[in-house]
């Protein structure tokens, strides 16, 4: 791969040049047949249906079952460049915890006019619930999934903070057993820093976070909406990997003032839910009462301190997009130091002249609803029609302060393996971050998620996007 | 004043519960306005899972009907000592900041209706009086019976039907309140009719934030501010957040609830 | 162990039997159809009937021809029991309780399901359909080679077990109502070709004819089938096998779990009433309230098993 690239390339920077990360990798690639690695990709493939890794598609009749895609030549990060990168995440996540335990007690940050008030009193994401009390070990996001670009040599940007349920890291867990499965002379060749100790850590994590009137063995269960949920596949896997039993809502029930699941030998308590359920569903008798997937009493429980839930409710208004644009004042507050990790430059368009320029520079432009997620609502300047353009203008223009806008990220490239050869395709990072009174906890690595059309920049499952496994060197 | 509460709240089911939770929202504390010597709730045919402060401060219990019960009773009872301070609770705050008592919520959602009183309170020079004038507009517009509304009407369409209980009055109060710029909650409580000792129905009312004075209370339904014939025992955004008992149960059958109050001197 | 993991074990176990049984069914009804085409009606008829869903049946079609039949059975998604049906019901139980899985029992599930549903895409051909009940039969017997070979013996396994056993003594108990008559002695047509049919495809259908053969202690006779089909605790499809494994396994969880229940009581009172009995008693009490009798209370047992294990709320 010699020439220019547009885009900065992990493997060849923007010159061609090889770069070190990927120096042993690229010279043990120029020695496979193609061939092979084909057949190597197609087993792949096999064995990911086989064993049942897939996610469910919602299409006009049934529930069909999907693959996503994965991509045999791993993202390489060099142990330094990992270092750095882990820093700013830890301070991120901390600084994520000590405001949300901000908002749901003395409002500093508000009343310090950090952050705008109106942001949190307007936002669906906040849980008045949550007021006045203190979740078991104060921890609020025990689990987050960091959304991370690159653009250039160090220059890293967080895109997103998943603070409520992120999911993925059963692709990234899998994905690493599959390369060690595929090429196990590889890992002799290179020493990549392992990915699988996480669900010992998860578990750990959580437990450290039970309440104080649990034992020294605390009951973890995984809270799933069932098995036509789209990620069931990752809960049942993660309750497997931690040793926990995976429950529905139906199996649960408040006994002796706590939660207690329902086995073959009568009530068992638990004391920490993972729980893969949105907030409004959580609990009937205190959020939506038309929840069938819920437990009605849980928050009854929560707030009486004898249960850990994981996240907390209420943990979705620290990634909301609108506080997102915040986050370096927040990270500034909470830690008294400058953000390590840069946000991506974001307008937002209820404040005056924000709107006017992104009016103005609109076909340039990403713009996003703050109360949205999962890119409805979403306009990409570049791929939209003068007609797409004009529609959105207008409504811009009636609610300003739904928006923020972003511009268009020139995307890092991590080549994938098509056919025959290697051709660069834009990739994202999300690392998963473990919070617990004692420590952050980052995997090294995390889920590198690529758009696998050329020249596309989203990476998303549903949209066509595929997975790669990710390396953290050792030095 | 000392008053002496019994109030006891009587479920009947059709079918024996199978699995049902109660929470419970019955036990005031002290303020300016009250001091509770000895209170308690007592529970036959369920049991009590956890007590606990909500966002609001309220005590709050969760009770579970016991498996196979066909009746279930919660009787809450004691004295409270009550003191008239001209329905000013004051400057008393816990953890929900005030801009929350200016959000809508369910059932306090303002339409047109509750949108054209607001305005003349916003229009007002003096926001004490124009609470008070709003009050007995509201009384004016909004007859008091039962039969009308139900525990969900919302005050937007209880100001359409014209007709409505104290609960209706309270949150259009509120309503209408928050959309003049005025925090303001719901109150759930007692109030001792001077002239009977069998009071008919738990109480509500409203309270507006002053920078001024703090929390004053209205009774729209009676046209007053509370004075010592009033307990407070639970507050929030409205009736849900304050609601005494509130439930959910699996199965089916219908149920049925017989509610005696007794408030005397 | 959660209650629904127990019976998500129990019911995925009785729809991978009931593929089995289904296949079975189909394969003994189809040889009629080809040795005794006169007959073919009225026997794909008690095919029907023996998988319990007649009125689903009746309600689409009006004849019993092979095509529709067998259709029916192995791919109508409308058919609750149809082998398409069942297999993924099955494989939903087994995402279900997928943490109580080994990955050798759950691939199994899962292949089988991707290849019957391959399979079954579309009608199946007269031509085809023996080597696509042979697969059936494979795939179910792939699933049962991962459970006894790397399944823990414990709980987990005895409620897998005892799926199996309550649906196969159902499916046998059912094939002997519908064809009691002609097991019957002294009936009118004793001896004639009719009857030796008929006792081969009840044979058949619970995979015995070879068996019964081999075992040759008895002419083939009525009363000699009854008798291996209730009695024989050598045949791994008679009731009394069947029902013996329900005990034995239901003992293990008693000490497992150090506490016992109405359904152990219940499955004991079945079972003695198949010991040391002879099949003339059997004759003596009526062939087909004995078989009535037992069926309904193998239902039984299997709701008190549900009950008393917590599977629901």
């Amino acid at each position: 791969m010699v020439g220019e690239n547009k885009f900065f390339d992990e493997m060849s920077g923007h010159n061609g040049t090889v770069r070190d990360a990927y120096a042993a990798y690229h010279d043990w690639f120029a020695e496979q047949d193609a061939e092979r690695l084909t057949k190597k990709s197609q087993d792949a493939e096999t064995f990911f249906r086989r064993t049942g890794i897939t996610f469910n598609v919602y299409g006009q009749s049934e529930a069909q079952e999907r693959l996503i895609p994965f991509d045999l030549v791993p993202r390489i990060l060099a142990q330094r460049e990992w270092t750095k990168l882990a820093k700013g995440i830890e301070q991120r996540v901390a600084a994520i915890n000590a405001f949300l335990h901000d908002i749901y007690n003395r409002q500093e940050i508000l009343r310090a006019g950090r952050v705008p008030k109106h942001l949190i009193a307007g936002n669906e994401a906040f849980l008045p619930q949550m007021l006045g009390f203190s979740p078991p070990g104060q921890v609020y996001t025990h689990i987050v999934g960091t959304d991370i670009v690159r653009t250039g040599e160090g220059d890293f940007f967080v895109l997103e903070d998943n603070a409520r349920t992120p999911s993925g890291v059963s692709y990234m867990l899998e994905n690493r057993e599959t390369m060690l499965q595929m090429f196990p002379e590889l890992f002799a060749k290179i020493k990549v820093q392992p990915v699988s100790d996480y669900p010992k850590n998860l578990r750990r994590s959580l437990a450290a976070c039970a309440p104080s009137s649990a034992g020294s063995k605390p009951t973890i269960a995984v809270l799933t909406p069932g098995i036509y949920n789209s990620a069931y596949f990752e809960h049942s896997f993660l309750a497997d990997q931690m040793g926990a039993e995976l429950v529905e809502g139906h199996d649960l029930r408040v006994v002796d003032g706590h939660i207690a699941m329902r086995t073959t030998q009568g009530y068992k308590r638990i004391d920490v839910i993972y729980r893969r359920i949105d907030d409004d569903f959580l609990d009937p008798l205190t959020f939506n009462p038309e929840s069938m997937l819920g437990v009605p009493g849980i928050m009854d429980v929560y707030r009486a301190g004898n249960i850990t839930i994981a996240n907390a409710p209420g943990a979705g208004i620290a990634d909301d997009k609108a506080i997102y644009s915040y986050m370096p004042d927040i990270v500034e507050f909470y830690t008294g130091e400058k953000a390590i990790l840069k946000n991506v430059e974001t307008w937002r368009c209820g404040e005056p002249g924000a709107l006017q320029y992104v009016l103005d520079n609109l076909k340039d432009l990403v713009v996003k609803e703050v109360h949205g997620s999962g890119g409805y609502g979403m306009l990409v300047g570049p791929a939209a029609s003068k007609k797409e353009l004009a529609t959105f203008a207008e409504k811009l223009k009636a609610k300003p302060g739904n928006y923020i806008a972003q511009p268009t990220l020139s995307l890092s490239t991590v080549p994938i393996f098509t056919e025959s050869e290697l051709a660069p395709r834009h990739v994202d990072l999300r690392p998963f971050v473990l919070v617990s009174p004692q420590g952050i906890n980052i995997v090294p690595g995390g889920l590198t998620r690529v758009a696998l059309a050329k020249g596309s920049l989203v990476v998303n499952s549903s949209q066509g996007g595929g997975t790669k496994d990710t390396w953290v060197l050792e030095d | 004043m000392h008053l002496t509460i019994t109030h006891t709240t009587r479920y009947s089911y059709e079918t024996p519960v199978h699995y049902a939770l109660q929470k419970i929202r019955l036990i005031p504390r002290d303020t300016p306005q009250q001091r509770i010597n000895d209170w308690k709730v007592q529970i036959t045919g369920g049991n009590r899972e956890v007590i606990y402060h909500d966002q609001h401060g309220n005590v709050t219990e969760l009770m579970q009907i016991d498996p196979g019960a066909t009746e279930v009773s919660i009787t809450a009872s004691g004295r409270v000592e009550t003191r008239d301070t001209a329905g000013i609770l004051g400057k008393v705050y816990g953890s929900i900041p005030l801009w929350l008592y200016l959000q809508e919520s369910k059932l306090t959602k303002p339409g047109d209706g509750i949108r054209e009183i607001a305005a003349t309170l916003e229009a007002a020079q003096d926001k004490l009086t124009g609470l008070h004038d709003m009050s007995a507009r509201i009384a004016e517009a909004v007859k008091y019976g039962s039969g009308q509304t139900y525990a969900e009407t919302t005050a937007e369409e209880a100001l359409k039907g014209g007709k409505g209980v104290c609960q209706d009055h309270a949150q259009i109060f509120i309503s209408a309140a928050r959309a003049a710029g005025i925090p303001a909650r719901y109150v759930s409580g007692y109030l001792m009719m001077p002239d009977r000792v069998e009071q008919s129905a738990t109480h509500a009312w409203a309270e507006a934030h002053l920078d001024t004075l703090g929390w004053v209370g209205f009774d729209v339904s009676n046209a007053q501010s509370p004075d010592e014939h009033y307990v407070n025992v639970a507050t929030g955004r409205d009736y849900l957040d304050a609601a005494p008992i509130s439930g959910l149960r699996q199965g089916s059958g219908d149920e049925s609830m017989i509610v005696s109050l007794q408030v005397q001197q | 162990m959660l209650g629904k993991t127990a019976g998500g074990l129990y019911w995925m176990f009785r729809y991978l039997e009931r593929t089995e049984n289904i296949a079975r069914l189909i394969e003994a009804g189809f040889r009629i159809a080809l040795t005794r085409s006169t007959d073919a009606e009225s026997e794909w008829k008690s095919v029907v009937t023996t998988s319990g869903v007649s009125a689903g049946y009746a309600a689409k079609y009006d004849n019993y021809t092979s095509t529709n039949v067998v259709d029916y059975l192995l791919r109508d998604t409308s058919n609750p029991s149809s082998v398409i049906s069942v297999t993924g019901a099955a494989r939903d139980n087994a995402r279900l309780v997928r943490t109580a899985l080994t990955t050798e029992v759950w691939e199994a599930v899962n292949e089988t399901w991707m290849t019957l549903t391959e399979l079954l895409a579309n009608p199946v051909r007269e031509t085809e359909l023996p080597s696509v009940l042979n697969t059936i039969r494979q795939q179910s017997a792939l699933v049962r080679g991962a459970l006894h070979g790397t399944m823990l013996r414990n709980d987990i396994y005895d409620f897998s077990r005892i799926g199996t056993f309550i649906e196969r003594a159902d499916n046998t108990a059912r094939i002997i109502d519908v064809k009691y008559y002609t097991l019957l002695p002294n009936t009118s047509f004793v001896g004639s070709s009719l009857d030796n049919v008929q006792w081969e495809t009840v044979l058949r259908s619970v995979s015995a004819h070879r068996s019964f053969r081999w075992l040759g202690e008895s002419e083939m006779t009525a009363s000699g089938i009854a008798d291996f089909l209730i009695l024989d605790r050598r045949l791994p499809r008679s009731l009394s096998f069947c029902i013996s494994q329900i005990v034995s396994n239901l003992d293990y969880l008693a000490e497992d779990y150090g506490e016992r229940h109405a359904c152990h009581e219940m499955a004991e009172k079945i079972q003695s009433r198949l010991k040391n009995r002879d099949i003339e008693s059997i004759f003596d009490e009526g062939l087909h309230e004995f078989i009535t009798a037992f069926i309904r209370d193998i239902n039984s047992l299997g709701q008190q098993i549900e009950s008393d294990f917590r599977f629901g709320g």
